[in-house]
């Protein structure tokens, strides 16, 4: 079990970890989500031993390894890009980890072989690092850091130096390496989607703290901060006051409000709500027109136009969604909403709030 | 100052440094170091400080020291009164400004035509430019001198009678590598066949085009080839002595034999004097790759 | 372009074969091999060849050592730093220098004590007890020629190798430590390896700078020193035997293949090392 302790790292006047507090259970894999800037990076690093923090400290099964050189933690690693020796053919490249720890010829080579077919590249194990493709390296990376069975698998962005195509094969597949093998994992990206689809559990960050850490579908459903209601998915404001009984009005509808503390009655705000809690229906009365059609597949992205100007991003099923130029209006689904200032960046400080 | 002290090898070094000067630089990379500036690196280069330093410093002193045993500039001010030495001076200049000038006016245009035009003789053009690095300087001197024992009476009349016609075609040669590779980066920094099409589409000729829109774009390119062409000129000694012919460098080992602290004195001072011209092109260097404008005269 | 080509044609291409043909033929215009024979087998020309080999062999090699580890030093700060800024324009300053000025600067420095101010350095080291000239060292000789070649081969090296270390990637080092090698164990096992190509590389081309060097010789211990240069130089200007011409022609055949040799030897190694460093 890894255990981040009151983690800060500070360079000059940035605070890129303001105190992070972690626990990574055995066999899970946590994925670090956020926008450049806000500390993942830092945090996977700090574990791997490549940075240390300025406060706080780093616990493996209840060892501090805060101050343990990186070539003595017992973790694999693996790079955004140009990671692997040029050098080396790749199977020499998997088998380094190994000649490291003085493993024989023989055994260095069979392990190396072995993980090379379970990443699929037994045919071009004689081949160097240039001779490859992007996603080629990235699954030999892979297969180098788990030949000495680390503890812990750590993943730098592994995918995002990729295209989309290859990008959504090797998260796959690394997911399912990673149960298949309950390697304890802290993967680190960007990209929301890549996140929610493979992690156990979600840890949203936003200049140096963690803004929630929980489930892929908690975070979705319930994000605990508007931060995190905003990066994660896509989310609609819409204008509205707040009503006598604490509740808000938006779009004729009237709502409960998640969080009404400090808000007055007749204070404007906006509500925040997802492009599914919505459904728009054809009604030639109705509130707006659509705009924009984005046909997904399974689902429609329509972009309905208020007669107020506002836009607001609705998904629906494709059986039943309207066209261009029609009218409509919107019915909202859920029961309650989480409210924000109105044209103010969400407030990260936000009192913690679930929402249907 | 000889640039040719190495044949023209060293200036693959002088010409790396030229490039340098005009490509990007390298992506930051996020290498955090573990804490206290290493050791081994202050030792290193305080070393080089040192022997590096040492000799200038040295020189310096040594210049000050005048003939009759005081400090004093009187070294320094040799330059002005001793004849032979002020001759030998503009000889070498003027030398040395019509090499930059011929270098930069038949690189340039023949650069930007095989970029525009015949892209498939780059390599010939590489491979020639590179010739004159595999010829010392020594080994084309001979065959000079063979020349000139052998030439008709026109050719010595029109070629080597004086040094500024007999050297300076020569030297463009030698400066020719590292020329070549200085304005060949800085052309391939620009977008040159859009910067062409648009000028010649707005009605101007070639000549037009080379001197208002392609030269200003590759201002610290040409520039650097032609502060180091001069810099070669300046110091070129080998083929000038052997030759016969008088330039700057080969009066300085005369008078050195006799006098050395005028010697020592106006070397030390051509060093500071290109060191301080390349420094400021690497300011300005920086400061082009800052903007992304494309500048017009 | 057809204006270039006359141009090389005639300035570049008349001097080489002035050298070519007057290095096979006799003074009669007949081809012969009398030439190459001579200074082949005549230690007159074989002693200069063997020294100038040497010297070029050990200033590369000190050049070569010393150039990376100052390099190393350099790359491992910020880049676009002052302390950068300020290596780059010295070292293309010095590694362009060599020849009279190099020479006068080493005169200043380790010259002898005797005449006008003498050596800087001589004089210090006097001063503490230290006769350098008394220990049979000369500036003026040999290994102070090569004193000064290092002088200028260490810049080149810098310039040259830089490129090279840069193209280091920082994630190579912390691959390698995650993989569990120590420092040392990783540039045994990684570091030297991918520079092997442009090290050697490098190398050569210091080798060929000295060999084909001539101005800081000549500057500093004027015609008589045993290179080959100075060969050519002896022949021409009938110093030694007269009529010596062709001698030194062929000795020119003789120094160009040499270089040829060498950078044809860099080619390939440069082919090697462009294919890793993608």
């Amino acid at each position: 079990m890894i255990r981040f302790e009151g983690v800060q790292r500070q360079f000059g006047a940035v605070m890129a970890l303001a105190g992070l507090d972690l626990e990574i259970q055995d066999g899970e894999l946590i994925a670090l989500l956020g926008p450049s800037g806000c500390g993942k990076t830092t945090a996977l690093r700090i574990l791997g031993g490549f940075d240390y923090p300025t406060a706080g400290r780093v616990l493996v099964d209840d060892v501090d390894v805060t101050n343990v050189p990186p070539n003595k933690r017992d973790m694999g690693m693996v790079f955004q890009a140009y990671s692997l020796f040029p050098n080396m053919d790749v199977r020499t490249n998997v088998a380094f980890g190994l000649r490291m720890r003085q493993q024989d010829k023989a055994r260095r080579l069979k392990r190396a072989n072995e993980l090379l077919e379970l990443v699929g590249l037994t045919p071009v194990a004689d081949r160097y690092p240039h001779q490859l493709s992007g996603g080629q390296q990235q699954r030999v990376a892979i297969a180098r850091a788990l030949a000495i069975e680390p503890k812990v698998l750590l993943l730098d962005e592994p995918l995002s130096a990729l295209d989309a195509r290859v990008r959504m094969q090797l998260r796959a597949e690394i997911r399912s390496l990673q149960q298949r093998l309950k390697i304890t994992t802290l993967f680190v990206t960007h990209d929301q989607s890549e996140a929610l689809s493979i992690a156990d559990r979600v840890g949203v960050m936003q200049a140096g703290r963690l803004e929630q850490l929980d489930t892929p579908e908690n975070v979705y459903r319930h994000p605990a901060t508007a931060f995190t209601a905003e990066f994660v998915g896509a989310m609609n404001r819409l204008p509205g006051r707040i009503g006598d009984a604490g509740d808000v009005q938006v779009l004729g509808q009237r709502l409960t409000v998640l969080n009404p503390e400090g808000r007055e009655a007749g204070a404007p705000v906006e509500a925040l709500l997802r492009p599914e809690a919505f459904v728009a229906l054809p009604d030639a009365a109705g509130a707006g027109e659509v705009t924009q059609r984005t046909f997904l597949g399974a689902s429609v992205r329509l972009v309905v136009t208020l007669d107020g100007g506002q836009t607001v991003l609705v998904e629906s099923s494709s059986h039943d969604a309207a066209a261009v130029g029609a009218r409509v209006g919107l019915r909202i689904l859920a029961g309650a909403v989480a409210v924000a200032d109105p044209g103010v960046a969400p407030d990260p400080e936000a009192v913690p709030l679930t929402a249907v | 100052m000889s640039a040719v002290g190495g044949g023209g090898l060293g200036g693959v070094g002088a010409g790396a440094f030229l490039a340098e000067l005009e490509e990007q630089p390298a992506p930051q990379q996020t290498t955090r170091r573990r804490g206290r500036p290493r050791i081994w690196r202050v030792v290193i280069l305080t070393a080089a400080v040192i022997f590096f330093l040492g000799p200038l410093v040295a020189s310096a002193k040594y210049s000050l020291i005048q003939q009759n045993g005081k400090y004093g500039f009187s070294n320094y001010s040799q330059i002005l009164s001793n004849g032979d030495l002020r001759r030998s001076l503009f000889t070498s200049l003027e030398i040395a400004g019509l090499t930059a000038f011929i270098v930069v006016s038949l690189m340039l245009p023949t650069v930007v035509l095989v970029r525009l035009r015949m892209p498939k003789l780059t390599l010939l053009l590489e491979g020639v430019t590179i010739l004159p690095i595999v010829v010392p300087p020594i080994v084309i001197a001979s065959g000079l001198a063979q020349l000139q024992g052998s030439a008709p009476s026109w050719m010595i009349s029109l070629w080597f009678n004086h040094p500024l016609t007999a050297l300076t075609p020569i030297y463009v040669v030698l400066a020719m590598p590292f020329s070549y590779r200085a304005i060949d980066t800085g052309v391939r920094a620009i977008d040159l066949r859009t910067l062409v099409d648009a000028s010649r589409s707005l009605g101007a000729s070639w000549f037009s085009t080379m001197i208002r829109v392609i030269l200003p774009n590759v201002e610290t390119a040409v520039l650097g080839a032609a502060f180091l062409t001069i810099a070669l000129c300046l110091g070129e000694v080998v083929i000038a002595t052997i030759m016969l012919y008088i330039t700057l460098p080969v009066e300085l080992i005369q008078v050195g034999a006799s006098n050395p602290g005028v010697s020592v004195g106006l070397s030390l001072i051509s060093i500071l004097f290109v060191f301080l011209l390349l420094f400021l092109l690497s300011f300005l260097a920086g400061r082009r790759r800052g903007s992304t404008s494309v500048r017009v005269i | 372009m057809l204006p270039f080509t006359v141009y090389i044609l005639i300035f570049l291409g008349l001097p080489l074969y002035e050298v070519v043909h007057g290095a096979f033929t006799t003074d009669a215009g007949q081809f012969t091999w009398h030439n190459f024979s001579t200074i082949f087998s005549e230690s007159q020309y074989w002693n200069p060849l063997k020294n100038s080999l040497i010297l070029s062999a050990w200033t590369a090699s000190v050049g070569a050592f010393f150039g990376t580890w100052l390099a190393a030093a350099v790359v491992a700060g910020k880049p676009g730093g002052m302390l950068r800024r300020v290596v780059s324009s010295g070292s293309g300053v010095l590694a362009y220098f060599a020849g009279v000025p190099l020479a006068f600067a080493f005169i200043a420095t380790l010259g002898r004590s005797s005449t006008a101010g003498g050596g800087v350095l001589t004089g210090l080291l006097k001063h503490i007890g230290v006769d350098l000239y008394a220990h049979g060292f000369n500036i003026a000789s040999m290994f102070g020629v090569g004193l000064a070649y290092v002088y200028f081969q260490i810049p080149l090296m810098v310039i040259l190798i830089t490129p090279a270390l840069e193209g280091l990637r920082p994630q190579w080092h912390e691959a390698a430590q995650s993989l569990g090698a120590s420092r040392v164990r990783y540039l045994r096992h990684v570091a030297v390896p991918v520079m092997a190509p442009a090290f050697i590389g490098s190398l050569l081309i210091l080798f060929g700078n000295a060999f084909s060097a001539y101005a800081t010789a000549l500057a500093l211990v004027g015609a008589a020193i045993p290179l080959v240069p100075a060969s050519i130089n002896d022949a021409i200007n009938g110093n030694v035997l007269v009529n010596q011409d062709r001698i030194a022609l062929a000795l020119g055949v003789e120094m160009i293949l040499v270089v040829m040799i060498i950078m044809v030897g860099y080619w390939l190694v440069q082919r090697r090392a462009r294919r890793w460093l993608q």
